[in-house]
């Protein structure tokens, strides 16, 4: 297919293969994930694949990643990965409660029983929708499909995922880890489509691994939508570490309740292009929301972290730090909205993105945007774009450290300011870890992953 | 140990050293005085090897062998060490990582065995009574929200830890009260030995009364325009700077 395929085109394409597919869709998926399909794939229609005339992707053209002829996944395929293998692919010393999502499909552990607490599902969103539908009444109502084409496309696609309820003062002592894969003999489209509902007081930590498993062409296109009632404390880590071929694009909404915290971590090793979409909504007063982010890139790569934090709750909190390393010809963007809405007095919003650029053609886009509608709020923001500061290169060669060791401790101090918040012990050393083979121009895989893939 | 021989040297065009002469043997402490804007700090950094400057003429040997041409962390490695005027912070960097980097690397160069954390604390704890440091201040990142007078204790530290054949100080007293002062000089002083030499860059004579030159140089105009024993500090210290820059035609 020809790079000049008209943008319509395209999506009458996506329209001959919705119609094509909509018995499958329907088919074996409940009533609450039907009921949003013919709306949604109305609203992607209306919006379009998203190009930079879409003024929020202006720094980001979805359409050349929509070109391939995709395999879409619309029912459950046999297992195809050997589970017990990837199951062994954890965070060591990290006790964690493994599942797996592959190629979109949630596949449950059955090599090892967890230890998760009374009350607290880990499963398929497929499963609990059919089995559980009162668990899944906000389905749909944070990610909204006439705002973003890319939501509106998951939703009108979206089948399964994972799904994950922590029941109300539930403490779920060690992490969640799933281990996200994508693997094909085809260029695969996969859709996945996550719930996370922590009730009033529990406690949880999520860490979200995205895995490539060859070199083939991928587009994945996630939705998750987690919320945290009164006084709930979340940790979401995302770990995006796919190859040059991959596409990934991930919406993750987040509605906050009175005095919760949550906090979202993005660590963004690899990958083609990568786009992250995080939209927190601050729905009661002193709530907590932190934002993380750190992305390597290099080739031609690409990533494009788009936040929104909404603060609709009076002596709410909210801090934002973004780093991005930028080698070669890669490019980055970040556009962080703050929204402080009428009576949100009180408000603490901090931001800052800090870009550094290891050549002259490496480049970087940053577009922070603050709109203040309450009149007692505390809000700042701050961007940097800059190359290796020489003076202190030349301090460390001055004490005998060579060049590229000098230059690899300045960029690991660089990131280390975001790899430090990361709560969990053995998750910030691994990814550390990852973080200097990274930037060290290793391929940084988990050592003692089944698949030591060269992607 | 050090023979510089008719340097020339210029930043962006601007000529700045113009005919340096010094040799330095080794067991010597040499003081290299002068009025501002004489090239005192652009000589240190030329001998450390900063990328800035650009050698117009001339060349320097360091135990026989041109030093000019080589890369700072090998000059650094073979013995050469600079303590920074300003010494940079490096956010994010802790010092314990960097000053076990640092060392490890001067071993390797030695064909010596690297230490291991274990071993590099108890050596790090032994110089760090030598310069009265704190490990608060080893707790951090390098320099990062150190005082002044901590900063240059930090560049003695550094400089006790790598044990250099030439030490190079680049105004290490400017900014020190009495106290620190006496400290930096102790921490000078213990290093000293016949095997290794110091160049001492400063603007007062303060210093000279704990670090006692051998030979005191009046760098001026990018030229060492007198040199002489540990009294010419003292007559500087009198008469400012002034007669020198009359008797060399300004």
């Amino acid at each position: 297919m020809s790079v000049l395929v008209d943008k319509a085109d395209l999506s009458l394409k996506y329209t001959a293969h919705y119609n094509e597919v909509k018995d499958e869709l329907f088919k074996n998926s409940s009533d609450i994930l039907n009921a949003q399909r013919n709306k949604a794939f109305q609203n992607f229609v209306l919006q379009g694949i998203p190009t930079r005339k879409n003024e929020n992707y202006k720094y980001t053209n979805l359409n050349p990643a929509f070109l391939p002829d995709f395999k879409f996944i619309h029912t459950k395929e046999e297992k195809k990965a050997n589970l017990g293998e990837v199951f062994r692919c954890d965070v060591p010393q990290l006790n964690t409660n493994l599942a797996m999502v592959f190629n979109g499909w949630f596949y449950k552990n059955e090599t090892e029983k967890g230890n998760l607490p009374d009350g607290v599902i880990l499963d398929s969103l497929e499963s609990i929708s059919k089995e559980k539908p009162e668990l899944l009444e906000k389905y749909a109502s944070l990610a909204k499909v006439e705002e973003d084409p890319m939501v509106a496309l998951n939703t009108a696609f979206a089948k399964d995922g994972f799904f994950l309820y922590v029941p109300k003062n539930v403490i779920v002592e060690s992490p969640i880890q799933i281990i996200n894969l994508l693997q094909d003999e085809k260029a695969t489209f996969a859709t996945q489509r996550n719930f996370i509902l922590v009730e009033d007081g529990a406690k949880v930590q999520v860490l979200l691994c995205d895995h490539t498993l060859n070199l083939n062409q991928y587009l994945s296109n996630s939705v998750t939508e987690i919320f945290a009632g009164n006084n709930a404390d979340v940790e979401f880590y995302m770990l995006q570490n796919q190859h040059n071929k991959a596409t990934s694009i991930h919406s993750v909404f987040i509605d906050q309740q009175r005095d919760s915290r949550v906090t979202s971590h993005t660590a963004s090793l690899h990958g083609g292009l990568i786009r992250n979409n995080l939209k927190f909504m601050l729905n009661g007063e002193n709530a907590e929301a932190n934002m993380f982010g750190m992305a390597f890139m290099d080739k031609n790569q690409h990533v494009d972290n788009f936040t929104q934090v909404i603060h609709a709750s009076p002596h709410c909190e909210s801090n934002q730090v973004y780093k991005n390393v930028l080698d070669e010809k890669s490019s980055g963007a970040f556009s962080g909205r703050i929204h402080v809405v009428r009576d949100a007095q009180k408000t603490n919003a901090f931001q800052r993105n800090n870009n550094l650029l290891l050549t002259d053609e490496a480049n970087m886009q940053t577009k922070p945007q603050l709109i203040i509608d309450a009149d007692d709020v505390k809000c700042s923001h701050g961007a940097t774009v800059g190359q290796i500061d020489e003076e202190a290169l030349f301090y460390l060669r001055a004490r005998g450290i060579d060049e590229d060791k000098a230059r690899l401790m300045m960029m690991n101090a660089f990131a280390h300011e975001v790899v430090k918040e990361i709560k969990l012990e053995p998750l910030r050393d691994r990814i550390d870890e990852l973080v200097d083979k990274r930037l060290k121009g290793e391929v940084a895989r988990c050592h003692d992953c089944a698949y030591q893939c060269d992607c | 140990m050090l023979k510089i021989k008719d340097l020339y040297a210029s930043v962006e065009g601007m000529e700045i050293l113009k005919g340096i002469n010094l040799e330095v043997k080794p067991g010597e402490v040499h003081a290299i005085m002068g009025p501002n804007g004489s090239g005192k700090s652009t000589l240190a950094n030329v001998l450390a090897g900063k990328e800035d400057y650009e050698i117009t003429h001339g060349e320097v040997l360091f135990e026989g062998e041109d030093l000019l041409d080589r890369a700072p962390e090998d000059r650094a490695k073979d013995g050469i060490f600079l303590s920074f005027q300003y010494p940079v912070e490096i956010p994010g960097v802790p010092m314990v990582n960097f000053l076990k980097t640092s060392v490890n690397e001067h071993r390797k160069h030695k064909g010596l065995k690297e230490l291991t954390a274990g071993e590099f604390l108890k050596l790090m704890r032994e110089k760090m009574d030598l310069v009265d440091m704190h490990t608060k201040l080893t707790n951090r990142s390098v320099n990062e929200g150190f005082s002044g007078g901590e900063k240059k204790k930090n560049e003695i530290f550094q400089m006790a830890l790598l044990e250099p054949r030439l030490a190079i100080l680049d105004e290490t007293d400017s900014g020190l009260d009495i106290d620190a002062l006496k400290t930096v000089a102790h921490g000078v002083n213990a290093l000293k030995s016949p095997e290794t030499a110091a160049i001492v860059v400063t603007h007062y004579q303060r210093l000279l009364d704990y670090i006692v030159p051998d030979f005191v140089h009046i760098l001026y105009q990018g030229k060492i325009v007198k040199t002489a024993g540990k009294e010419l500090a003292l007559e500087l210290e009198e008469k400012g700077y002034d007669w020198i820059k009359s008797e060399n035609g300004n």
